[in-house]
């Protein structure tokens, strides 16, 4: 199917369109592959901020206060807001969007929510080609709201320019927050629902922790907010838009982007490899034969990776 | 390629009442569906605005306060007005019976009253959609 009429509308800024073109490449990579060469062109303008965060920290209600101040500054804001899908049956509650309906009807937003789809990394699998669309229908800013993540859940940073980490009080002592993973990734940390008692201390212990890290060029900013009363979003979004001003004026901007653009180009090399591997053997079942062979110990791991790469080379 | 069903959970209008449509909504959920629930009290040009940025396959409105006649048609007609036909819209709560017939012919697929087996309304949906 040519995606030209749909394109179009969308560039010329339809709803519909735009919508129409997220669940194509949300569901399959080949018309994805169709659409995102098209409109390659018009992609790269909107600044990708990520939303991320423990479940419950309030992730979804910041994200719409912050869509609003960003609104109110005369911007066009897009909202991709994950939630995860069920292991078991394949699908999930979308409930993000309960924080944010009265953005519904506004002009200038447009707000899609993903299931997670077995994807781990905090993301869904397509949320990249969603966000393409997105950028390409010329929202200023786009808000990735990811699912509440645990400790590990770092997918975020391989498609935002700035990465907002939101955390709240009574979450665990500060051994947490000296751990690998989330607490590294933050552009800003914004401290919620900093009207509860522990706050303060969430927060020196945050600091704290960004002290302790020697070879930094920008210390993240800690922001205290309360997202369900707009308290400390004025702040937040001074943040947002000086962590812009640092990425360009350091050269980061571009970097950024760099290691991201190679990080996808290599997983597409990869996924089109696997395809060609499997394809050069005899026939689709091979696989499972030979997993049969592994698990009966008549061959190990590595022999039958070899196999298979022999099958390509001959 | 399979795509996940996606279903709007709306619940439009003043009513306070949503444990039905979370009852459904989970329902729906473990029939491998994505459902986007969206909170209580919202009116038809939200819920339209909603189901057209998430270009969901299904609406399901929920309304037990009695003002179904007026918004359930309502919701109908903005998505014509819209130009959207690939939607199927139907609904449910506490509805009286000799309102069915006027929901129907305003463009509400189907209506599903109390004690309706949620299996029921999934196999509804299977067989309906429209895209």
């Amino acid at each position: 199917m040519s995606y030209m009429k749909l394109i179009e509308s969308m560039l010329a800024g339809q709803k519909r369109a735009c919508a129409k073109l997220i669940t194509a490449v949300e569901n399959d990579p080949k018309e994805a592959e169709k659409i995102i060469r098209e409109i390659h062109q018009y992609t790269g303008n909107a600044h990708i901020i990520g939303i991320t965060g423990p479940p419950g920290a309030g992730k979804s209600t910041l994200t719409d206060k912050v869509v609003k101040a960003l609104v109110n500054e005369g911007k066009r804001v897009g909202v991709i807001a994950i939630d995860p899908t069920s292991p078991y049956s394949g699908g999930s509650i979308l409930g993000d969007r309960i924080r944010m309906q009265d953005l519904a009807l506004n002009p200038n937003v447009f707000i899609r929510s993903m299931g997670t789809r077995g994807y781990l990394g905090g993301l869904s699998k397509y949320t990249k080609n969603a966000l393409k669309i997105l950028d390409a229908a010329s929202y200023d800013y786009i808000i990735i709201e990811t699912v509440g993540v645990g400790q590990s859940e770092v997918d975020i940073v391989k498609i935002a320019d700035t990465i907002i980490m939101v955390m709240v009080p009574g979450l665990g002592d500060d051994i947490q927050s000296i751990k690998a993973g989330i607490m590294e990734i933050g552009d800003i940390f914004a401290v919620n629902k900093s009207d509860l008692f522990g706050a303060d201390r969430t927060a020196t212990e945050i600091n704290m922790m960004l002290d302790l890290t020697m070879d930094m060029d920008r210390r993240p900013p800690v922001v205290k907010v309360v997202a369900v009363k707009n308290e400390g979003i004025g702040n937040l979004i001074k943040e947002i838009k000086d962590h812009m001003d640092y990425l360009k004026e350091s050269g980061k901007f571009t970097e950024r982007r760099k290691n991201n653009l190679k990080l996808e180009v290599v997983e597409l090399i990869e996924e089109e490899l696997r395809k060609i591997v499997i394809s050069h053997t005899d026939k689709e079942e091979r696989i499972d034969e030979e997993v049969i062979e592994i698990l009966n110990k008549n061959k190990n791991i590595y022999e039958v990776r070899d196999e298979f790469l022999r099958a390509l080379s001959s | 390629m399979k795509r996940p069903i996606r279903v709007l959970v709306a619940k439009p209008g003043l009513d306070g009442h949503d444990r039905g449509a979370k009852v459904i909504a989970r329902a729906l959920r473990d029939a491998g569906m994505e459902v986007i629930y969206t909170g209580l009290r919202q009116t038809p040009e939200q819920i339209v605005a909603t189901a057209v940025q998430e270009d969901v396959d299904v609406i399901g409105l929920s309304l037990l306060s009695g003002a179904h006649n007026y918004l359930f048609p309502k919701v109908a007609e903005l998505l014509k007005e819209q130009g959207v036909d690939d939607l199927l819209v139907i609904g449910g709560g506490v509805i009286p019976n000799e309102d069915i017939q006027g929901l129907k012919d305003a463009g509400i697929a189907e209506i599903f009253t109390p004690g309706t087996p949620t299996r029921e309304m999934i196999d509804y949906i299977k067989n309906n959609l429209k895209r």
